[in-house]
């Protein structure tokens, strides 16, 4: 076993938190999220030149690297810079969804989101489907040699600006069934498709998206039809990965802004660190996000384990990240007092998006039945 | 021991309930089901619908206005009007002043003030906390001092609370810097609209203007608006703080909300099956339903002790950890329930007159909102582990 980072991935890590110290303070961070796309397109392509899209991706598919280790080191430093920019939506999840299943042709343009060009987003979720991987209502049936798509997609993240959507839809079985699912590369809004743009808590982007009678070519299809169901699973797996990271790296800077407080912050007339009572707190906050980092790394090492220990491990992990995510939020807040219910004080920036990703890919619960099932399995 | 209510106690529920149906407006109570932000009028406009009835200082002695009622009534007449959706009575005049006045007042500021309170001519509110004073409130650093008639008062309070819809402000300043922090402490009555009051808004984290900076320079205060004695404030300003603690309890609020998780729990769907069927929510529901029901009693059982004489003390300490960590507990689960659905925010849904389709379920979109804001319970009215301080050391003598 070795836990240390490569030179490689060292380089990676520094060159990412070189650039969210330089070019993302927190203001400008309030200002991306308020602009109309959410996030920065000049930064995005910046981001792209020094190869943090392309570190998400797999090398075979022109990426830089895609190993469960390059999204951890990358994810890591976009929570530490409380990035608002689509990582997550269009370059593991979108790029990973075309990597996954895609035509030779629908994979070339995975390059264009290495580098920054195109903008892809995942429409999955439904507003029934809670956080079930294979409830799909959406249909698509087959019509003169395209398909015809009917239904609702809901919090689709990133979802207003997306040059192109990744719409799973169900060509057979039952609601839940796991087969008779597709995916479809939905591009430049065709009739019958409406987008409706909205901000999220944590300073994020998404979209309800309606489909209705929406036509789209057969080219549209990912690979075989009705066959989606075990690249979407690997994908959301990639992406609940980065989202342990993502949270890893968000968990340190509280930490982190919560110790400096408590040695600078002083009521009767001690720095607050001084009471015997908040050092436990920090202790155990300290303890719990090296509890979850363990567990991360472990997920990061196993993404391409066979699917039981692989879907187990990452489960793991996101239910850990889930508990103590919301330790962290919670109690960074409450260690400082007043001072974090305000929008003014960066802290409570970070808490919300620490929480809101219990609410992506599937919660502490969620993940928890989910490790006692492939628990069975492995 | 008898654990059921009496039939008094039950008819005195069915009339609460009567009038709640007959006086309380049904655009209010819609407003605050559907979690919209709440405008000063929304306020006034339900003080004025109690004031009627009398009802609005149901916790004052009669003599000035209050009701009588065990705390069995207080306690079934709060959980009525929460769960018919009525917005909270503003407690900076009725719960906080009010009963330091009527303990502490001069019969002039009784006469004055108190049914001022009631016909809401004044707004008040909290000017405890400061930058550099926040659970070491005795190290407040505002400062009064004498000229003739007048106080001349200077420094900077914060975090007030509804402060930029207050006329007047119950402040504590310093008035002797020469003896134990505790102990040069006065409590003020200031108009807000004095010159040298400036009020900054605050937006908190959830982007909701509800918290205030209030910036004090040279303000002329009659020394007629001093409360009891000078340098005795302290006094004043730690009996008022367990009057505002048992509030803080929230009992009747954690009702409603959990009754309301219930009805989400059983909208929302997981795997299929209503959420409320999912046995890990289920148990989670449960343990907070359980924790709840003792607390109930245990608020009751605080009350009833009250009432036969032993003041609230460091129970209230008790109550207000407890019920601040259910309150908590319960809009913890709420947000849950949504799953993806805590995400959409959209400021202008709260805004009366929104009128485009929610995203997602109608209930919703407040619920993260209110996740996050209800994090202030267990820092304010004396932080949680302040409580925690004060019962291990002079209940537990530790
Ligand atoms: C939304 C909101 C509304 C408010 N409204 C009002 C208002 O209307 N009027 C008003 O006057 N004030 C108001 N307050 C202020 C509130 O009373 C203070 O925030 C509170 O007293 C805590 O002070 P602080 O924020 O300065 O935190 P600090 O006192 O700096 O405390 C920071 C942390 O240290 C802990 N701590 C401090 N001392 C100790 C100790 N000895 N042992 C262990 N732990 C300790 C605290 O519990 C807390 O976790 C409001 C606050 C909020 C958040």
């Amino acid at each position: 076993m070795d836990f240390e980072l490569s030179e490689e991935r060292r380089i990676l890590r520094d060159t990412a938190a070189r650039l969210f110290r330089e070019r993302y303070p927190i203001q400008a961070r309030h200002d991306f999220a308020a602009s109309d796309d959410g996030f920065s397109r000049a930064l995005w392509t910046d981001f792209a030149d020094l190869g943090l899209i392309g570190a998400l991706v797999p090398a075979e598919m022109g990426g830089l690297g895609g190993a469960g280790v390059d999204i951890m080191v990358v994810m890591e430093e976009v929570g530490r810079g409380l990035a608002v920019e689509p990582f997550l939506a269009s370059a593991v999840l979108g790029a990973g969804l075309l990597a996954e299943a895609g035509t030779a042709a629908q994979q070339a343009q995975i390059a264009e989101v290495i580098a920054g060009t195109r903008l892809l987003a995942f429409a999955h979720g439904e507003p029934d489907s809670r956080y079930a991987l294979s409830e799909v209502r959406t249909r698509a049936r087959e019509d003169a040699g395209g398909w015809i798509l009917d239904g609702r997609k809901s919090v689709v993240l990133n979802g207003d600006t997306a040059d192109a959507l990744i719409v799973s839809a169900r060509t057979g079985g039952d609601a839940a069934d796991p087969d008779g699912l597709s995916l479809f590369l939905v591009a430049g809004d065709p009739e019958g498709v409406t987008r409706r743009g909205y901000g999220t808590v944590d300073g994020g982007r998404a979209a309800e998206i309606d489909l209705v009678g929406a036509r789209v070519s057969a080219e549209t299809c990912l690979g075989t039809a009705g066959t989606a169901y075990p690249a979407i699973e690997r994908v959301i797996g990639r992406g609940v990965l980065a989202l342990c990271a993502e949270a890893l790296g968000i968990m340190e800077v509280c930490r982190d802004t919560t110790l400096d407080y408590l040695r600078t912050r002083t009521q009767f007339g001690v720095p607050l660190g001084k009471f015997q009572a908040l050092q436990h707190r920090m202790v155990d906050m300290c303890l719990e996000i090296e509890q979850a980092r363990s567990a991360t790394m472990l997920a990061a090492g196993k993404l391409d384990a066979p699917r039981a220990e692989r879907e187990r491990t990452l489960s793991a992990a996101k239910n850990l990240i889930g508990r103590v995510g919301r330790l962290v939020a919670e109690d960074s807040i409450q260690l400082h007092g007043g001072i974090a219910m305000t929008w003014d004080y960066a802290l409570p920036h970070y808490a919300k998006r620490l929480t809101m990703i219990d609410h992506q890919l599937g919660d502490a619960d969620h993940h928890l039945e989910r490790f006692i099932a492939f628990s069975k399995a492995a | 021991m008898d654990m059921n209510f009496s039939a008094e106690e039950s008819a005195f529920r069915e009339s609460v309930r009567a009038f709640l149906k007959e006086d309380l407006p049904h655009a209010l109570a819609a407003k605050v089901r559907d979690g919209k932000r709440l405008d000063k009028r929304d306020y006034l406009t339900w003080h004025a619908v109690l004031n009627a009835r009398g009802w609005l200082a149901w916790h004052w002695p009669v003599e000035h206005g209050g009701t009588g009622w065990t705390p069995v009534q207080k306690h079934i007449f709060d959980e009525e009007c929460i769960a018919a959706g009525a917005p909270r009575i503003v407690p900076f005049g009725l719960n906080m002043l009010g009963p330091v006045l009527i303990k502490f007042g001069t019969e002039a500021q009784k006469r004055t003030y108190l049914p001022r309170i009631l016909n809401d001519q004044d707004w008040w509110c909290q000017g405890y906390s400061e930058p550099g004073a926040g659970s070491d409130l005795a190290s407040l650093k505002t400062r009064a001092v004498r000229d003739g008639d007048h106080y001349i008062v200077n420094g900077q309070k914060t975090w007030t609370t509804l402060g930029h819809f207050a006329d007047k402000m119950f402040c504590l300043v310093k008035t002797d810097t020469q003896v134990k922090p505790q102990e040069g402490i006065s409590f003020l009555l200031i108009d807000m609209d004095s010159p040298g009051i400036t009020v900054r808004p605050i937006v908190t984290l959830e982007g909701e203007h509800e918290i205030n900076e209030v910036f004090l320079e040279d303000v002329r205060v009659p020394a007629a608006n001093l409360v009891g004695e000078e340098n005795k404030g302290w006094t004043y300003a730690k009996y008022l703080l367990t009057h505002e603690r048992t509030g803080i309890a929230g009992v009747a609020f954690s009702l409603q909300s959990l009754d309301h998780l219930k009805q989400v729990a059983r909208d929302q769907k997981s795997d299929g099956r209503p959420l409320a069927e999912n046995p890990l929510f289920a148990a989670r529901v449960a343990q907070v339903e359980i924790d709840l029901m003792a607390m109930a009693t245990l608020n009751l059982r605080t009350l009833c002790a009250a009432a036969a004489g032993t003041a609230p003390g460091l129970e209230s300490s008790m109550l207000k950890i407890k019920g601040t960590m259910i309150r908590q507990e319960i809009t913890d689960l709420l947000r849950r329930a949504i799953g993806p659905y805590a995400l959409p925010f959209v400021p202008e849904a709260f805004d009366e007159g929104y009128n485009e389709a929610p995203i997602g379920p109608d209930y919703a979109m407040p619920l993260a909102r209110q996740y996050f804001n209800m994090r202030k319970l267990s820092i304010y009215g004396g932080s949680n582990e302040i409580q925690r301080n004060i019962v291990a050391k002079q209940m537990l003598r530790l």
